[in-house]
């Protein structure tokens, strides 16, 4: 698959902060983690059609896992992202079992269900992971000899990295015969096994990939925030994620990151003081999307400029 | 033990009544146009924040407010319904999420700027304070009062859908709504009237459960996955299903908070996953 210029144009764009907004480093790396979760959502609700409620429970276990490793262990970042994606992985084929089966409401509360469990899972095992405090009292001093300081280059250079690097591999998936197999399935998972793509072994895989990449997304939030909240595995942070992939546009490579950069910079701007109404202008722009722009952000774009055949 | 045991199933079956309250409206409308509505605790909240804005400001005695409550849940949930939810009828499971989804937090927002985010407290009358002795054992007076207004309720609807003309429809537009409207039965009207009851039931659910569990902007949220179970467990569009599921779910919370508190929340979440593997139709569902 070709890159269009639009792409490369787009990711010369993502070093502009190191020269343009210098002041905002710490936030660019908040928005690629978060554009890195989102990705990983996308695979499965954008591509394989696989509506999940609970997503932030592997961005959560990755989180820990990086966390419980530099805190027990040792500090070094790139030994705990790889970690975290081999037990967010895991995690994310046993669930995947289970998660395939369903479709609709069952599917959508199933996955939540999941959620909410290993989130009070985590509540409740506070000898382990600090319960309600989070994880603390641990710091992750550099990665490959560049140090994460207060100004936060290596952060933005270190998420940005990886994030491109994991972009990459979607893409190569979305373009391969499994991706274009994912998007049948999508479609009609009742034919795809008729012209011989076994419809639940691909979500299984689909599922598995989508569980390690919000791992490391979460590993990544471990390393450049050196703490560990509850909040990680939260209901909210599933819906956050969900609600950036459709203002973006879900079934598009760049929906998730774009959303993410739109989202988080305005909630940068506009949060202040109190989180409570920020939620207000996130529910209705919720609304004002699903009304007007089922397709996101990206979605609308796309029609806007292809020409009416 | 065995009193304390009586006491559980007491307490458990006042929380159930509640449960039953605020989830039977959301049972019939998702059996009836597979309208998955997560906004439904939204309404509950409206008719909390009724009831003690009324009680508190204007100073009405308690009991007027259940009414209102009622009302103005319902009202507010056909005003959604007219303007917002019946575009996406047809729309995907997803987009029904995202819109209701929206629908939370904007109401998490709006409640928590006009009433701010603290617990909303009222004061209950004298009558339904403290307790009463019955067989040696006590029961909370508030918790009685719930168990009578729970099944007064129950009775009402059971007779209401088995024996009136109206139900009828209702019943017929649940179980086949294609079939339903070849009758010429207007399932839209019948659909809308359905979810102001709905709404106004969890808006009545919403103004009891102030005393027992308390009342801030969070309880759209907070409520939501109890609410879910019932619905999930009892199977769509059923009342018995729905009162069941409530009953054994408020019986094994109380108990599960009671007996081993130090599992807190994780107990009903188990179980729920665990049913909805078991039986993904719900219990009692039909489909």
């Amino acid at each position: 698959m070709r890159w269009h210029p639009l792409e490369i144009v787009f990711w010369l764009c993502t070093l502009l902060p190191f020269v343009v907004t210098p002041n905002y480093l710490s936030l660019a790396s908040q928005i690629a983690i978060t554009a890195l979760f989102a990705l990983s959502l996308d695979l499965i609700l954008g591509y394989a059609g696989i509506v999940s409620l609970g997503h932030a429970a592997f961005f959560g276990v990755g989180a820990y896992t990086a966390g419980l490793l530099a805190k027990h262990y040792f500090a070094e970042p790139l030994s705990g992202l790889l970690l975290a994606a081999v037990i967010s992985g895991l995690v994310g084929y046993a669930t995947s079992h289970i998660v395939v089966r369903f479709r609709h409401l069952a599917l959508i509360m199933l996955t939540m269900g999941l959620g909410l469990l290993l989130h009070e899972a985590a509540n409740s095992a506070s000898a382990l992971t600090g319960g309600a405090d989070g994880l603390q009292g641990f710091r992750v001093p550099a990665v490959l000899g560049f140090k994460f300081d207060m100004f936060g280059r290596a952060a933005y250079a270190y998420s940005l990295a990886i994030l491109f690097l994991c972009f990459l591999v979607c893409r190569r998936i979305i373009h391969s015969p499994f991706g274009l197999a994912l998007r049948g399935i999508r479609e009609n998972a009742t034919r795809m096994p008729a012209i011989g793509a076994p419809s639940r072994a691909h979500l299984r895989k689909a599922y598995t990939v989508a569980a390690v990449l919000a791992g490391i997304a979460g590993a990544m939030l471990t390393h450049t925030t050196s703490t560990v909240s509850l909040e990680t595995l939260s209901f909210g942070r599933s819906a956050d994620v969900l609600v950036i992939l459709i203002l973006g546009g879900a079934g598009r490579l760049y929906g998730g990151i774009i959303g993410a950069i739109i989202y988080m910079v305005a909630r940068d701007q506009f949060s202040g003081a109190n989180p409570q109404y920020w939620y207000f202008w996130i529910g209705l722009l919720l609304v004002a999307v699903v009304m007007f722009l089922p397709n996101g952000i990206l979605g609308g774009l796309s029609k806007f400029f292809q020409p009416r055949s | 033990m065995l009193s304390s045991l009586a006491g559980v199933l007491f307490d458990g079956f006042a929380y159930g009544m509640l449960l039953f309250l605020l989830s039977v409206g959301l049972s019939v409308t998702l059996g009836m146009m597979n309208f998955v509505n997560l906004a439904h605790c939204s309404f509950a909240m409206v008719g909390g924040y009724a009831t003690v804005s009324l009680m508190t400001r204007l100073g009405w005695p308690f009991l007027a407010t259940l009414p209102m409550a009622f009302v103005t849940a319902a009202a507010v949930s056909v005003v959604l319904e007219r303007t917002l939810y019946r575009r996406l009828y047809r729309s995907s499971d997803l987009d029904q999420c995202l819109l209701t989804i929206g629908i939370v937090f904007v109401s998490v927002a709006v409640f928590a700027w006009f009433f701010t985010t603290e617990q909303q407290s009222i004061q209950v009358p004298d009558w339904l304070q403290g307790s009463q002795q019955v067989a040696g054992m006590t029961f909370a007076s508030y918790r009685m009062f719930l168990i009578v207004v729970g099944l007064a309720i129950t009775a009402f609807l059971v007779l209401f859908l088995e024996r009136t003309r109206f139900g009828a429809r209702i019943r017929a537009a649940v179980d086949n709504q294609r079939m339903a409207r070849g009758l010429g039965i207007d399932v839209d009207r019948a659909f809308m009237f359905t979810f102001a009851l709905g709404g106004g039931l969890a808006g009545l659910g919403g103004a009891l459960s102030i005393q027992v569990i308390g009342l801030d902007p969070t309880f759209a949220l907070a409520y939501l996955v109890y609410v879910l179970i019932v619905v999930a467990v009892g199977g769509l569009g059923s009342i018995g299903g729905s009162f069941a599921a409530a009953v054994v779910l408020g019986i094994s919370d109380m108990a599960g908070k009671y007996y081993f508190p130090w599992l807190g929340a994780f107990l009903i979440y188990l179980v729920m996953v665990g049913l909805l593997m078991w039986r993904p139709q719900g219990l009692f569902g039909k489909r």
